[in-house]
């Protein structure tokens, strides 16, 4: 499934300073039960959202109007756990482009990668930055630039770059994904695997 | 450059169909198993792409991530998990997938049926849509997790795109304690790295007390390898690998297998090879372990209390908070602390011989009134060796029912569900928040704690019940 072109991208940000957030809170296995990709956004995050009786809990960050905006900032370690993509079909389908981080899941991250939501990865320092921003003023804009590899604090200018493969970069600039660069080379595919031992 | 290579080396650049520049590798799939639930949308995208499955007979497909556990003979409740399993009976007839549906023969967990029946092997890439599919490591194979998306590829290419990952070796020396099994083995070392300790490694595991291991043992420390955050973990065969798979359904027979086994016996990491990172540990550090918080990497020797928040280097507000969900406080015990429930199966430990560790303590005793008890089996096959070896008839007269295979209460998406606020003495693999059922508590520990909780219906180290089987 292609997705919207990424280049540069400036939002508020959602604060989420929590470690080693799983995807099994980003999307609880119960919700895994459909067979399209529609409507993974509402169960976002479900059961630090809402109550058991659907009530939305109030203290959660998505619950509070003060936060919005296309990025979210969670903490280290994020996206551990389970390998389901579901997870990040959630983040996107919620609203958001971008998740920066200081550290996170591999699974996690080749998944967003795949399907249009750009993974930064940032100095644990950077991200103290970005929090404390935020929670100092919600109107924190941020930027995320792609073609040049910049996440910049906009209020104060405070900057750093991260790394992303030169595939996937014009894979994320182009709105292109992997099954349309392999459904291109199935012949060399097809030939290497008569050569195969098993 | 050197030209020794790892096992991991042997087995992932033998499968490189071409290096993309400034970019992955395009790495070629041996084996691909599917489940319900993370193939249905990815069935979809061949669809809409207008292709078809490339390899069919390099793909497998069983039904358990949703399933019932008790009368897979009468039609599916749950009106949405009933679709999954039609949708992937029929995706599977119309691309000519093998497809072992409920109540199948060989039905069972994925990553339980695919070593059973020989669809795994040495030296093979093995993709699976669950991170779980690190299990398969334990042949010496390439296996791990993917996403949806990857999972169409596979099924379209029987390609992924992936950078190859940084490797790591973990070394065990000595023998194990008295009552320490490979699931304590392995949530020691995840306690010692945490769940973060292996991302962008892939792990190979040596020493003394792997070679020891019996194969199931090795695929429930295989299994574990991405509670680390690692890709994967793998084994180098021996023995004890070529043994287990002789004979099996879909292992190679007659000159097959001879050439098979020219190059099985290949796999092993030519010495001298260099690691990223090198790990040993000391098999006499371990004891019985047990988790304590909302990650596998909060674990500890059963007879430890559980630590400070000043004590440990993560964050301190995410520790307290852990806490707070498991209603535990820091430097209480864990022994003593009263359960509710008890889980027996899973991909980690839903085999023949975990089912044997727990009726070793569970024999002549009775569970304790306060627990439920959920003994699930990971497969048919190993549901019949527990009715075979007469485990059942001792399981019974404890006060034990068995279920039926699947994934059940591991995460919860069928109506094994442990109700908030309780306590679940695990034998499975994660003991994130609400895993087991929203609300849910679990502590992740190995079978033969888990039996030792059923019977006396708290937490208790087991080498209290096993004194008098020494
Ligand atoms: S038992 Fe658990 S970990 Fe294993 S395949 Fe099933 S859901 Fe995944």
């Amino acid at each position: 499934m292609a997705y919207d072109k990424f280049e540069i991208l400036k939002s508020t940000a959602v604060p989420l300073p929590i470690e080693n957030v799983d995807t099994d809170q980003i999307i609880p296995a119960r919700f895994l039960k459909a067979t399209e990709r529609k409507g993974f956004g509402d169960n976002l995050f479900r059961d630090w959202r809402y109550n058991g009786d659907d009530t939305p809990k109030s203290d959660f960050v998505l619950n509070n109007p003060t936060y919005s905006g296309k990025i979210l900032v969670g903490g280290k370690n994020f996206g551990s756990g389970s390998s389901r993509e579901h997870a990040a079909w959630a983040v996107y389908d919620y609203g958001f482009r971008c998740v920066i981080s200081s550290f996170f899941a591999d699974i996690f991250k080749g998944n967003c990668l795949n399907i249009g939501v750009l993974p930064v990865q940032v100095s644990p320092e950077f991200s103290e930055k970005i929090f404390a921003e935020i929670a100092a003023d919600p109107n924190t804009e941020i930027e995320v630039n792609l073609p040049n590899q910049t996440v910049t604090i906009l209020k104060t200018g405070e900057q750093e770059s991260f790394e992303i493969n030169g595939y996937k970069k014009q894979n994320m600039l182009n709105g292109f994904d992997d099954i349309d660069y392999l459904n291109n080379i199935k012949g060399d595919i097809t030939e290497f695997a008569k050569e195969l031992p098993l | 450059m050197s030209t020794k290579k790892t096992l991991f080396d042997k087995v992932w650049d033998s499968h490189v169909v071409k290096h993309v520049e400034d970019g992955p590798d395009v790495l070629f799939i041996d084996r691909h198993l599917v489940h319900e639930v993370t193939s249905p949308v990815a069935f979809l995208g061949l669809k809409n792409r207008n292709v078809g499955v490339l390899f069919p007979n390099k793909t497998f497909a069983t039904a358990d991530h949703n399933t019932p556990t008790i009368n897979q003979h009468l039609p599916v409740k749950d009106p949405l998990s009933a679709n999954q399993l039609k949708a992937l009976e029929e995706n599977a007839k119309e691309h000519g997938i093998s497809h072992w549906g409920l109540g199948h023969e060989k039905n069972g967990i994925v990553h339980v049926v695919g070593p059973e029946y020989g669809i795994t092997q040495p030296g093979a890439t093995i993709v699976c849509g669950d991170s779980h599919t690190s299990t398969h490591g334990a042949f010496g194979a390439i296996a791990f997790g993917i996403g949806t998306s990857e999972v169409e590829m596979v099924l379209s290419t029987q390609c992924i795109m992936q950078p190859k990952p940084k490797k790591m070796r973990i070394n065990i020396e000595g023998e194990l304690n008295f009552g320490v099994t490979p699931k304590d083995v392995a949530l020691f070392i995840i306690s010692k790295l945490t769940t973060s300790g292996a991302t962008g490694y892939f792990v190979e595991y040596a020493g003394d007390v792997f070679e020891n291991m019996t194969m199931e043992g090795r695929m429930t420390v295989c299994n574990l390898s991405i509670e680390m955050g690692a890709r994967g973990g793998m084994i180098a065969p021996d023995e004890k690998t070529f043994e287990y798979i002789k004979g099996r359904e879909f292992t190679p027979k007659g000159a097959d297998w001879d050439k098979a086994m020219a190059y099985w016996e290949t796999l092993k990491t030519d010495e001298g090879a260099t690691f990223d990172k090198e790990l040993t540990f000391s098999a006499s550090d371990i004891e019985p372990m047990i988790t304590y918080g909302t990650n596998p990497g909060m674990g500890m020797g059963i007879s430890k209390s559980i630590p400070n928040a000043e004590d440990l280097e993560g964050g301190v507000a995410t520790y307290k908070k852990s806490l707070g969900y498991m209603a535990f406080n820091e430097g209480e015990d864990m022994i003593g602390k009263p359960i509710d429930f008890v889980f027996i199966g899973s991909c980690t430990n839903g085999r023949i011989e975990d089912f044997r560790a727990f009726t070793s303590i569970v024999k002549g005793r009775k569970k304790a009134d306060n627990v439920t008890a959920w003994l699930v089996p990971g497969s048919h096959k190993v549901e019949a060796a527990i009715k075979e070896e007469g485990l059942l008839d001792i399981l019974q007269e404890a006060g034990f029912e068995l279920r039926e295979p699947g994934c059940s209460a591991c995460l919860a998406m069928n109506d094994d569900k442990v109700p908030a606020g309780k306590y679940a003495v695990s034998t499975s693999n994660r003991n994130f928040e609400g895993r087991q059922g929203p609300g849910s508590r679990t502590l992740l520990a190995s079978p033969l704690v888990a039996a030792a909780a059923a019977v006396t219906g708290k937490v208790t180290d087991p080498r209290e019940l096993m004194k008098e089987l020494a």
